[in-house]
């Protein structure tokens, strides 16, 4: 087997946030790697500092101290705009809200990423039918969020992720608003996306879920260790 | 162009809020186009009317004749000036003016041959006052319509001798009645007679042959302003280089003065509109920052998915920008539609009030300028939202 490339390198990386007047260490000295095309799952109950953890990861926010290097870029010192475009090219969001847009259609939302790359239109609209088809959502694409049903919103954010080809697929609780049928679904569009290649971060409270990623990380109070299996 | 199309459908799916934030850019356009246009037409109106009182005319009248009084030969002198055009004497007095029994005061004008041109009459019937009659002071007069009315009855009065100040004038013409609006308040209620400026010396008290006020027009291939020069000029000479001894006040100036004030009007009530225009672009930035309190959200997807600040700055900029140029857009086309009624109204005052391009101009860019302005707060301020707490806003 040939050796892969990192994809995520943290080290000691620590995140407070301060409440009042007591400082809550959300991340304390975490560490972790992902190595290209690796699936895997991080776990941990609510308040553990896991959407902290994916915060950093995603480079929605940066850590304050320690080390985190994405696809071979250190991130501490860039600029908010830097990020934005990190953010847009590198990494591929599935929120547990869906996130999508109201007033755009899907093809709308999933076109988005690529209008903020500067993606020539035809271009564009060659992704968009492609990230659509590979959700199995291409007849709905003039379709509005609303008109949609949770499983579907949720495929239409899946496709907005991957129709910038991002390095990193990074997925807080996908399946928390959805029934366990809808779940399924879905988690059977990230194992494709995994054997397709794809790098995914997957974050969840629930065991069942984590369980069918290839490695879980645990996380409690900020603290990230490895899951022996 | 997609920014564009994004801010039209923001836009688009709440109308009547963006109609109701439009509204005071709609009645401060209205108010400005509206105002300057008016103001506009009516100065048109007016100066149209100033020069139709005379065309070119330049009014001379001396204070200190120095011992060099102006007289008639002088001025059948200067009417061989390549540079003026003509030359008129007049002097006014008030007369008793009779006719079989019928008394009324007229107002008898003194006048020379020339003034009939340099006034721009046309008259009715006969001839107007002629060179020879001047010199040999004939009691003949020209009267307007209005005395022949109400002294004699009718106009058709050629050859009728009426009695101006004790002293019997047959009549030789009638002048036809100006009826421009403005002169209309002040030649047309009043009975004129013109008679030679001699014959009225001959009745007066104080007007004597040495002119004290005459008109001055200026050739045909000279402007008024090279007849002003020059009659300044010939006058400067005889009285000893003294300014102070004579005026020379042409039509310019009382339509200059007309110009500063229309200027003056104009800015006074485009400023009044003005302050209307920046009330409704602080309508905008209300409506603006309320729109990015409702997008957080939407902000924090954005900008999760790769929105930089420049961009989200640019769609709400964008977005206030094309609010305040459609309520332009609708200000200028109702304002117009305004204007067309009024005209209608007001047709009968031959007062034509058109939609002024400089300020429809003005307009826009004005309205371009409070968009930029009262934009770019609120955009700032959905630009600078961080993405994690615009994500996890209100859930």
């Amino acid at each position: 087997m040939e050796k892969k490339e990192t994809m995520i390198r943290l080290k000691g990386v620590c995140k407070n946030y301060q409440i009042g007047r007591e400082v809550i260490h959300a991340l304390d000295e975490a560490t972790l790697e992902v190595t290209e095309g690796e699936f895997v799952s991080i776990i941990g109950p609510s308040g553990s500092g896991k959407s902290t953890l994916m915060n950093i990861i995603g480079c929605l926010d940066v850590a304050d101290s320690g080390e985190y290097i994405l696809d071979g870029i250190p991130i501490e010192d860039y600029t908010e705009g830097e990020l934005a475009k990190i953010r847009n090219k590198k990494i591929g969001f599935v929120f547990q809200s869906f996130n999508l847009i109201p007033k755009l259609t899907a093809e709308e939302n999933v076109e988005l990423p690529l209008i903020y790359q500067k993606v020539k239109r035809a271009e564009r609209a060659r992704r968009v039918e492609e990230a659509l088809k590979r959700v199995k959502l291409e007849r709905r694409a003039s379709h509005y969020p609303t008109e949609l049903s949770g499983g579907q919103q949720q495929r239409v954010a899946i496709a907005r992720a991957i129709a910038t080809d991002p390095s990193l697929i990074l997925a807080d609780e996908p399946t928390g608003n959805l029934d366990s049928a809808t779940s399924k679904e879905i988690m059977d569009i990230f194992h494709e996306l995994h054997q397709q290649g794809h790098t995914i971060v997957l974050i969840t409270h629930d065991n069942d879920v984590a369980a069918q990623a290839e490695r879980s990380i645990h996380i409690l109070d900020g603290k990230v260790t490895e899951v022996k299996r | 162009m997609q920014t564009l199309k994004m801010a039209l459908k923001s836009i688009g799916s709440n109308k009547l809020r963006a109609f109701l934030t439009m509204l005071g850019i709609i009645i401060g356009v209205m108010a400005l186009v509206i105002l300057v246009s008016l103001v506009n037409g009516a100065t048109g109106s007016v100066t149209d009317t100033i020069s139709s009182l005379g065309k070119n005319m330049i009014t001379v009248s001396i204070s200190d004749n120095k011992g060099a009084p102006v007289q008639i030969s002088d001025l059948s002198e200067w009417m061989q000036d390549p540079s003026l055009g003509g030359v008129a004497a007049y002097t006014k007095e008030s007369f008793t003016g009779k006719k079989d029994g019928n008394a009324e005061t007229v107002d008898v004008y003194g006048v020379t041959s020339y003034y009939e041109q340099i006034q721009g009459m046309s008259m009715l019937l006969g001839r107007f006052l002629r060179s020879t009659d001047i010199d040999n002071h004939t009691y003949v007069c020209v009267i307007n319509e209005k005395l022949a009315t109400e002294l004699i009855g009718y106009t058709d009065c050629l050859g009728q001798e009426i009695t101006l100040g004790g002293i019997r004038y047959t009549v030789v013409g009638v002048v036809e009645d100006n009826d421009t609006s403005l002169t209309k308040s002040y030649n047309n209620d009043s009975l004129s007679a013109y008679i030679p400026y001699t014959s009225l010396v001959r009745m007066s008290d104080s007007a004597t042959l040495e002119i004290t006020s005459f008109y001055v027009d200026a050739a045909e291939d000279k402007t008024t302003k090279d007849a002003e020069e020059r009659i300044t000029q010939i006058l400067l000479d005889r009285f000893e280089d003294d300014e102070d001894a004579f005026t020379v006040k042409s039509q310019d100036t009382l339509e200059n003065t007309m110009n500063d004030v229309s200027s003056a009007l104009t800015i006074l009530l485009g400023g009044i509109a003005a302050i209307s225009l920046i009330v409704g672009g602080i309508g905008i930035m209300n409506i603006m920052l309320v729109t990015v309190t409702e997008r957080t959200r939407e902000i924090g997807i954005r900008k999760a998915i790769g929105a930089n600040r420049h961009v989200i700055l640019q769609q709400f900029l964008l977005e206030a920008v094309v609010l305040c140029m459609m309520g332009c857009g609708i200000g200028i086309g109702l304002s117009w539609a305004v204007l067309q009624v009024i005209g209608i109204v007001v047709s009968s005052l031959s007062i034509t009030f058109t939609l002024n391009g400089t300020v429809v101009l003005i307009a826009v860019g004005f309205c371009f300028l409070i968009g930029i302005v009262f934009g770019l707060y609120p955009a700032n301020k959905a630009a600078k939202m961080k993405p994690i707490d615009a994500l996890h806003y209100g859930g």
